[in-house]
């Protein structure tokens, strides 16, 4: 099968080095999504790169700590600056890249400029992987029922709706179906879920009803915060229906646990 | 003075509004209106145009706020209204309470307003002798509760039609105990005959407006029971009580307007009754009112021009943003604890009572940016809610161990060799913490978290630790 598609786009003589931003969460809890990140921008024809980082800076902007946000944001913009692109397995941290660090800098010219230019080059990693590179279809397969959860920063920051879809569609052997509320928040919202944690879960306990009601084996979102939540409620409720990050399907690394499920425990 | 305000207390409004079954299964109503507005605005090609057209009409008059209101009040007078500006609160009940009491007014039938229960302007005339009935069915219905409404078009959306029959049973007190009123209808039937008696006995009607017509000095309301022509018409005097930013340029202007508000707010293509009036009445005309006064109040608003949240003074009070609230939804209004509720609320009430009083409002949102998607005046709320986070911040007024906890984080992540180590060190520790299960269902410090979900564990080192030693660390 054909593992990529578009290795020639009109922009690219060479093969472009992608910076991966792996996420906070990714690089602490669950590393297997950025190794299937690699992995679909491997195949996809890219020269994956990771520089040495640590945090985007959202929960610091989200709090009102604007200092912290440019600090961190400075930060991140100096260790991906020879990358042609910088990919984020995640729409929530690839929003604060694309649209946040711009506004973190409007009046200082020279670092507005200079933030503007990053997130010109900052992507989400399925929509890079369709919009920017052209990629169609990907050589996984995967046996089971899915729905996919829209998290809202990747779509209603960055767009992020039907690319997921499509390369979903081409994975052998699964079948997509629809969440009723696909596009209604989790109830995530970073430190919301900590903060207003009763909030928080009644509103994820909405989601809950929803993911269950559409009968799939599995839900699947771009951003592992989301995801930590639903599986989290899930778990709580004894649902079976497990939680992973949609690259782990696209890659086809879906064969190891999901989400908070046990390395030893029986496998799904 | 302005209302009382408990918005301080969210988290324990919530949590009452969390528990309490009754109010859980009436709100389920509000999510109606999502289905309703998408399929209003499915059958609208031009529905996103039209909402960068309100904007523009908004933000033009925002920065020429001064010459629409002096041009508005001018052609009030010349049709032969009067015009009253209010800095306040307390400044806008004594002029409708002295325009009562000049015209020796015992009874004051209401339009919907929602400056109205921003200035408490019920409770003031109650206080001056003067009874005030509200007629918006919804708004009649929570003044015999002696509630606040819980939202800004659908006021009694926290009660269920059973609620609304046992109040009838207990206000209605020549109501026979055996004539049924377990249909709408027979429920609006009785609050119809009930408040046809007061529109009729009224000596004052107030209504609040929609939108100002500079052009014209016309004020416009609309609605869906008809209930403010009979409250502006019959009285002998009608009082406008309005806020500065509801002026706009032209006829033509309100009409752009009002094709995205009732899309937007109940998926009406327009509202029943859209209700123009334009001075008292003139010598040739059948009916009207004898008097005609207009009250407008700044209570805040000229202080948020040129500011961050100018942006907020171009909201039309549509409520779409509430409806498609994660947080709305699953609270309703009254936990936000002031007069405004929902996303709207939670920007505009730290502006108009303050950020110490108001300010647990902005924070209470996920950002998920919904209520931005659907406003028809595109207003940023998300942005605007950070801006109030951004303030409180600031003025140190963010709760302690959020300062501290964010201190204690941005140490190690501006220190990215500090972090790889430490994180990797702490992912690893967890990992072996949480091996039996791979989540915790308890975690010290994260209670919020864990007294309802599970927490997934690490898988065990870092992915920068594993990336590093799969490179032979030369990346």
């Amino acid at each position: 099968m054909n593992a990529t598609a578009a290795s020639e786009g009109p922009t690219r003589t060479s093969q472009p080095r992608v910076g991966l931003f792996v996420t906070c969460l990714v690089d602490i809890i669950r590393p297997s999504v950025g190794f299937a990140a690699v992995k679909l921008l491997e195949d996809a024809g890219c020269k994956v790169i990771v520089p040495s980082q640590t945090c985007c800076g959202q929960p610091a902007y989200n709090s009102g700590d604007r200092a912290t946000a440019k600090t961190l944001a400075l930060q991140a913009i100096e260790a991906f600056e020879d990358c042609d692109y910088v990919v984020a397995p995640s729409g929530s941290c690839g929003g604060m890249l694309v649209k946040h660090y711009p506004d973190l800098f409007a009046g200082e010219p020279d670092l507005a400029e200079r933030a503007e230019r990053f997130a010109e080059k900052s992507h989400e990693l399925v929509s890079f992987l369709v919009d920017v590179l052209g990629v169609q279809k990907v050589a996984a397969r995967y046996d089971g029922t899915v729905a996919y959860h829209d998290s809202c920063a990747g779509l209603r920051e960055l767009g992020v709706k039907a690319q997921p879809r499509r390369l979903l569609a081409g994975v052998e052997g699964l079948t997509l179906v629809e969440l009723d509320q696909a596009e209604t928040c989790c109830g995530f919202g970073g430190l919301f879920a900590a903060k207003y944690g009763e909030l928080s879960n009644a509103i994820v306990a909405r989601k809950a009803d929803d993911i269950r009601g559409a009968k799939a084996d599995i839900v699947l979102a771009g951003d592992l915060g989301c995801l930590l939540n639903m599986a989290g409620k899930l778990q709580r409720e004894g649902s079976a229906v497990k939680a992973r990050h949609v690259a782990e399907i696209l890659a086809g690394m879906a064969d190891g646990p999901a989400i908070g499920e046990s390395q030893k425990g029986p496998r799904q | 003075m302005n209302e009382v305000a408990t918005s301080a207390h969210f988290k324990e409004n919530a949590h009452e509004a969390l528990t309490d079954a009754r109010l859980q299964g009436a709100l389920g109503f509000s999510r109606n209106f999502v289905g309703r507005r998408a399929a209003a605005v499915a059958r609208l090609p031009e529905f996103d145009a039209l909402r960068d057209s309100a904007r523009a009409i908004k933000d033009h008059t925002l920065a020429h706020l001064d010459l629409y209101l002096e041009a508005y009040e001018r052609k009030v007078r010349e049709s032969g209204g009067e015009v009253h500006y209010a800095q306040d609160a307390e400044e806008a009940r004594q002029i409708v309470i002295d325009l009562c009491k000049s015209m020796g007014a015992k009874s004051v039938t209401k339009g919907k307003s929602m400056i109205s229960e921003e200035i408490g302007l019920n409770h003031a005339l109650e206080a001056a002798g003067i009874e005030a009935v509200e007629t918006d069915l919804g708004e009649y219905i929570i003044q015999l509760r002696g509630e606040t409404p819980s939202h800004i078009i659908a006021p009694a959306i926290h009660l269920t039609a059973k609620d609304v029959e046992q109040e009838f049973r207990r206000a209605h007190r020549d109501l026979p105990p055996d004539r049924s009123l377990a249909e709408p209808e027979q429920l609006l039937s009785e609050a119809r005959q009930v408040l046809r008696a007061k529109f009729l006995a009224a000596d004052v009607g107030i209504t609040g407006a929609n939108f100002l017509i500079a052009e014209t000095g016309t004020s416009i309301i609309v609605t869906n029971e008809g209930n403010g022509d009979l409250t502006q018409i019959l009285p002998q005097a009608h009082i406008v009580i309005a806020s500065i930013e509801k002026v706009v340029p032209t006829l033509e202007d309100a009409a752009q307007l009002l094709r995205v508000l009732a899309r937007s707010a109940t998926g009406q293509d327009a509202s029943v009754y859209t209700t123009l009036s334009t001075g008292p009445r003139r010598p040739h005309d059948p009916d009207g009112p004898r008097a005609y006064h207009v009250v407008l109040l700044d209570n805040g608003r000229s202080a948020m021009l040129g500011g961050e949240f100018e942006d907020m003074l171009r909201c039309i009070r549509c409520g779409a943003c509430m409806n498609h609230c994660p947080v709305y939804q699953a609270v309703g209004g009254h936990a936000y604890g002031w007069v405004y509720p929902g996303p709207m609320g939670a920007v505009l009430t730290p502006s108009l009572i303050g950020v110490a009083e108001g300010g647990q409002l902005p924070n209470a949102s996920t950002f998920c940016g919904r209520c931005e998607e659907v406003c028809p005046v595109r207003i940023p709320l998300p942005n605007m809610m950070r801006h109030w986070r951004e303030r409180e911040f600031e003025r140190r007024l963010s709760p302690a161990p959020l300062r501290y906890g964010l201190g204690f984080w941005a140490f190690f992540a501006s220190r990215p060799a500090l972090y790889r180590l430490s994180a990797d060190l702490a992912a690893r520790a967890m990992h072996l913490a949480g091996r039996g299960k791979g989540r915790f269902s308890w975690l010290p410090f994260a209670g919020g978290w864990t007294r309802y979900r599970d927490l997934a564990a690490p898988e065990g080192a870092t992915f920068q630790s594993q990336w590093r030693a799969r490179s032979g660390a030369v990346r």
